[in-house]
C-alpha cells in the first residue's frame, strides 16, 4: 500500500468544500482485499451469517480471480461515514477514490431518499448490523443452527418486500374500525335513544373489529413478524432486523445510477483541479477514472448492458454543462433514479452515448428495435421498480390462519415462477405455522393458487 | 468540522481485518447444505465409475451451486434490456460482449445460476448414507478362532511399571492405612497400586469376498464395467462392516484364474462362457485358504448370463457345494435391457434359490441401476443372516 495517499486527503477536501461538497466527515480505513469482497457479498461490513452469502461469496472470488471486477472502495454513509478502501490500492487509485468518496458522501448527506431512510435509523446502520449479527450469534447459540437458519431463510428470502413509506418502527393497525353510519333517525331510534344507558350501550356495539389486513400489506417482513400467530419473540426480531437493514439497502439501490455518477463526476473534477497532485499520479489517477466510467462497449463493440457509472457520469456532465452546477445540486439533492433518467436522459444524450433497445424473443436472436426515448428509460428501469422483486402483498389472514399472498400480475405482466414460489412459501410456512397461499397467474393468464408442498413441516 | 476528523491518524492497516472470514464460514455451510442435497442422488454418485481406478477413495461428482428461492416472475424465454455500442434498429446480434466493466460495488445481489462445482466425497462416507438409507441390521458375524491377541488391563497389583500407577488407587490405599494409624507417614510403598495388563485373546470376525467376472466375448466393455462399478461398492459396504475383509478377485472365460485387485479392474478377454470352470476356481480358493467355518464367505459373480448350455450340469453342482457352505451368493447379471425369457446362469441361481440356500439375484441394465443392485444384495444377505441365526437359535 502506498504510505502517503493521506498525506492528500485534507488537501482534497479543502478543495471539495470551496467547490461547494457538504458532508458529514468520513472515516478512511484500507483493509485486505479479501475484506473488501465480503462487503461487496454481504453489503455491510458485518451481517448475519447466512448460507447464500456464502454462494455469493465463492462467484465473487471467482469474478475477481478472472480479473472481471474489481473494488477499490465501498462507502457507508453515517455521521462519521465509514469507507474502506482495497489496501491492493496504489497512491493514484487511492486519491481518485478519496475524491470520489467525497461525492458518495455529499450525495448520501444531501439526497431526500438517503435522508428520509437515514432519519429512520439507517445512519448508524454499521453499528445495528453488528447487533443484529451478534443477537443472531446469540440465536444459534440458544435455540440452534438449524432453527435460526429456518427464519434467516424466510426472511432473507423475503428482503426486499418492505414498504418505505412507513416508518421503521411500525405501529400495528388499529384493531378496530368505526362501523358505516347509522341509517337516518327512525321513531324506534328516537324513542330507544331516551331510555337509559342506551347511548353507552350502542357506542360499545357500534366497534367493529378490522380485517387483517385493512388493505393490501406490502410490507411483508413487517406484516409476518408482527401478525404470524406463533412466531417466537426472537424470530420476530430476525425479521425486523432484516427490514431495517433492507430500510437501509433501498436508496443505495434505487440511487445507484446517480450516485455513482455523482461520485465519478466530483473525482473527475477534484482531480482536474487539484493542482497539488504530482503530475504522475494525476495521470495514472485520470488512467483509473476511465476504466471506471469507460462504456462496456469502445469502439466497434456493442454490449448488451450498460455501465451505471459510464451513463451516471455522462448525465451529470451533460446537466452540469446546460444548467450549472447550482441546478445540479439541486437534482441531485430531490431526484432518486426514476425520475433522474426520464428527466435527464434525453435524446440526444442517449444516441451521442449509443444506447439501443434490444429484444430477443422466444428461441430467437437479439434484435436491435427502435425506441422512443420513454421506452429506453421504461426498459432501464425495469428491473428497479418495487425493489426489483416482483409485486406481492399480503391479501388476507383467514379465520383459520391462513395467509393469503396475492401476486400483482397485471403490473408484473406475467405471474410467478411456480417452483420458485413454491420454495419460497416453504420457507415462509415454517415461520407462518400455518398455511401459505399464493394467487397469481399461470402462462395462459388464468388465476392459479400455490401452495406449500405438503412435505415441508 | 469535517476535516479534522478523517482519521489521518489512523493506522495503516488493521491487522483484524484479515481475520474476518465469513465468508468463507457461510461458504463452508453451503457446501454442507449441497452434501445433504446430494445425499439424496445416491444413485447418481455410485454410479460414477470413475472411482475405481485413481485409488484415492473418494467419487467427484457435479452440482449446482444451491439457489435461495425469491419470487421471480415466470421465465417467458423472451428478454430485452437496453444495450450500449455502434448499432442501429433492426440490426442482429450475435453474442456480444456482455461482461461487466470495473466497478465498485452492487447493492444487494442477482442469484447466479450455472455456475457447477466439482464436490469430492469420501467413499465411505457415501457407504454409510447407503447403509443409512437401506436401514440394514448390521450383518451377524461368525466368530471365529485366531491369532490376534490385544493387551487388555485387568485388575492391579503392588508392582508395576511407573507409568501405570494409579494415583487414585494409591491415594485410597493411603487414605485407608492412616484412618487407622493417623500418625504414619502419608504415602509408603505399601500404598502404592499399579495396573496390570494381560493379553487376551480376541475373537475376530474374518470374512472373505470372492469377485467372479465373467470377462468372456459376449461381455462388452460397458458390461465389465458396469460390473466392476458393483463390485467396487459391495466390497466397500463389506470393508464397513467387518474388521478385515479379503477380497479374492477371480475372472473367467472358458478357463479362470485369480487376480490382484488392481489388475483385476483391468482384464480384459475373450472367447465362450464356462461358468463351472469359474466356480471351481473359487472352490479350490476356498479350500486353501479360506475354511468356510471360520471365515464368512461370499461370491459375487456378475455376468451376462450367456453360459454354454451343455455346462449347466457341472455349474449347478459347482454352485450348490459353494452356496451350501458360504453366506451368501450374489449374481447380478448385465444386461442391456429386459429379457423374454431367464438366462442360463439365471437359471442356475434360480435352482439354488428354490433349495433355500441363501442368495440374490439382480439385473443392472445402467448405471442408475448399480445403487439399487447393491441395496438389494445387502438387504437379501441381512435377511439370510436373520433367518439363519434364528435357525440356529431354534432347538
Amino acid at each position: 500500500m502506498s504510505p502517503d495517499w493521506r498525506s492528500h486527503v485534507p488537501q482534497i477536501e479543502d478543495l471539495a468544500r470551496k467547490l461547494g461538497l457538504d458532508w458529514s466527515p468520513v472515516i478512511f480505513e484500507a483493509v485486505p482485499d479479501s475484506f473488501m469482497t465480503e462487503i461487496a457479498v454481504y453489503g455491510l461490513p458485518v451481517r448475519m451469517p447466512h448460507w447464500s452469502f456464502g454462494a455469493r461469496y465463492i462467484y465473487q472470488l471467482l469474478q475477481r480471480h478472472m480479473g472481471y471486477s474489481r473494488l477499490f472502495e465501498v462507502v457507508f454513509p453515517g455521521n462519521p461515514g465509514h469507507a474502506y478502501l482495497a489496501s491492493s490500492n496504489g497512491l493514484a487509485d487511492n486519491v481518485l477514490v478519496t475524491a470520489h468518496v467525497l461525492g458518495h458522501a455529499d450525495f448520501s448527506k444531501n439526497n431526500l431518499m438517503f435522508r428520509r431512510c437515514q432519519d429512520q435509523g439507517s445512519l448508524q446502520i454499521i453499528e445495528h448490523a453488528a447487533t443484529h449479527a451478534r443477537q443472531i450469534e446469540k440465536d444459534i447459540e440458544s435455540h440452534g443452527f438449524n432453527a435460526v437458519e429456518q427464519v434467516l431463510d424466510a426472511a432473507l428470502s423475503l428482503e426486499q418486500y418492505v414498504d418505505l413509506d412507513q416508518p421503521l418502527r411500525r405501529e400495528a393497525y388499529p384493531e378496530f374500525v368505526a362501523a358505516p353510519p347509522l341509517p337516518p333517525d327512525d321513531a324506534f331510534r328516537t324513542r330507544f335513544a331516551t331510555l337509559d344507558r342506551a347511548p353507552e350501550a350502542a357506542a360499545q356495539s357500534r366497534k367493529l373489529r378490522a380485517p387483517l389486513p385493512p388493505h393490501p400489506e406490502r410490507d411483508l417482513l413487517w406484516f409476518i413478524a408482527t401478525y404470524a400467530p406463533d412466531m417466537e419473540s426472537w424470530e420476530r426480531d430476525i425479521f425486523l432486523a432484516v427490514r431495517e437493514e433492507s430500510f437501509y439497502f433501498y436508496p443505495v439501490f434505487a440511487t445507484q445510477i446517480m450516485n455513482e455518477g455523482w461520485a465519478s463526476y466530483w473525482h473527475a473534477r477534484l482531480l482536474r483541479e487539484a493542482d497539488f497532485i504530482p503530475q504522475s499520479v494525476y495521470l495514472d489517477a485520470i488512467k483509473c477514472h476511465s476504466d471506471v466510467v469507460r462504456p462496456i462497449a469502445t469502439g466497434e463493440q456493442v454490449a448488451l448492458s450498460v455501465n451505471p457509472y459510464h451513463l451516471g457520469f455522462t448525465l451529470w456532465e451533460d446537466i452540469v454543462k446546460k444548467s450549472g452546477i447550482d441546478a445540479a445540486r439541486q437534482i441531485m439533492c430531490e431526484d432518486d433514479d426514476f425520475s433522474f433518467l426520464r428527466n435527464h436522459l434525453t435524446h440526444e444524450v442517449a444516441s451521442e452515448m449509443g444506447l439501443f433497445r434490444y429484444q430477443r424473443p422466444q428461441n430467437g436472436q437479439v434484435k436491435v428495435v427502435a425506441a422512443e426515448i420513454e421506452e429506453l428509460h421504461e426498459s432501464l428501469l425495469l428491473d428497479k421498480y418495487n425493489f426489483g422483486a416482483p409485486r406481492v402483498a399480503v391479501a388476507e389472514v383467514r379465520g383459520d390462519g391462513t395467509l393469503i399472498l396475492q401476486h400483482d400480475s397485471q403490473l408484473d405482466g406475467r405471474g410467478l415462477d411456480p417452483e420458485r414460489s413454491r420454495k419460497v412459501l416453504e420457507y415462509v410456512k415454517r415461520v407462518w405455522r400455518r398455511p401459505v397461499l399464493l394467487k397469481t397467474i399461470d402462462a395462459a393468464a388464468q388465476q392459479v393458487e400455490f401452495s406449500a408442498d405438503a412435505a415441508a413441516a | 468540522m469535517s476535516s479534522d476528523s478523517t482519521g489521518n491518524e489512523s493506522p495503516p492497516l488493521n491487522g483484524w481485518y484479515e481475520l474476518f472470514s465469513r465468508g468463507s464460514r457461510d461458504w463452508l455451510r453451503h457446501s454442507a447444505k449441497i452434501r445433504e442435497a446430494v445425499r439424496e442422488h445416491l444413485p447418481q454418485i455410485v454410479a460414477g465409475s470413475d472411482i475405481i481406478n485413481d485409488g484415492s477413495r473418494t467419487v467427484r461428482v457435479p452440482v449446482r451451486m444451491l439457489e435461495h428461492y425469491r419470487f421471480r416472475l415466470r421465465d417467458t424465454g423472451e428478454s430485452q434490456g437496453v444495450g450500449q455500442g455502434k448499432a442501429k434498429p433492426g440490426d442482429v446480434l450475435g453474442q456480444p460482449n456482455t461482461a461487466g466493466g470495473p466497478g465498485q460495488k452492487g447493492a444487494g445481489g442477482k442469484e447466479r445460476g450455472g455456475t457447477e462445482l466439482l464436490l469430492e466425497f469420501k467413499v465411505d462416507d457415501v457407504i454409510e448414507w447407503l447403509w443409512e438409507d437401506m436401514q440394514l441390521p448390521n450383518l451377524q458375524p461368525r466368530v471365529g478362532t485366531s491369532e490376534e491377541s490385544e493387551w487388555k488391563r485387568e485388575g492391579w497389583d503392588r508392582r508395576g511399571a511407573r507409568s501405570r500407577l494409579d494415583r487414585r488407587r494409591s491415594f485410597k490405599e493411603s487414605v485407608k492405612r492412616r484412618a487407622q494409624d493417623a500418625d504414619s507417614p502419608a504415602f509408603t510403598d505399601e500404598d502404592l497400586r499399579f495396573r496390570q495388563l494381560t493379553r487376551r485373546r480376541q475373537p475376530t470376525v474374518r470374512a472373505v469376498v470372492f469377485f467372479l467376472l465373467d470377462v468372456s466375448g459376449s461381455m462388452s466393455e460397458r458390461d465389465r464395467q458396469l460390473s466392476k462399478t458393483f463390485f467396487f461398492w459391495v466390497a466397500a459396504g463389506l470393508r464397513r462392516e467387518y474388521h478385515s475383509v479379503d477380497i479374492v478377485f477371480v475372472a473367467h472365460t472358458t478357463d479362470a484364474w485369480e487376480f490382484s485387485e488392481a489388475d483385476f479392474f483391468k482384464v480384459t478377454g475373450s472367447g465362450g462362457t464356462v461358468t463351472s470352470t469359474g466356480l471351481a476356481k473359487v472352490r479350490e480358493i476356498m479350500q486353501e485358504r479360506y475354511d468356510p467355518s471360520t471365515f464368512n464367505v461370499y461370491l459375487f459373480y456378475a455376468s451376462d448370463g450367456d453360459n454354454a448350455s451343455d455346462d449347466r450340469p457341472k455349474a449347478g453342482e459347482e454352485l450348490e457345494n459353494i452356496a451350501k457352505a458360504v453366506r451368501f451368493t450374489g449374481y447380478v447379471e448385465i444386461s442391456a435391457g429386459a429379457r423374454s425369457s431367464q438366462s442360463e446362469t439365471a437359471q442356475l441361481f434360480q435352482a439354488i434359490a428354490d433349495a433355500g440356500l441363501p442368495c440374490g439375484r439382480y439385473s443392472i441394465t445402467g448405471p442408475d441401476d448399480v445403487a439399487a443392485a447393491v441395496r438389494h444384495f445387502f438387504t437379501a444377505e441381512a435377511q439370510a443372516a436373520g433367518q439363519s441365526a434364528n435357525a440356529g437359535a431354534a432347538p
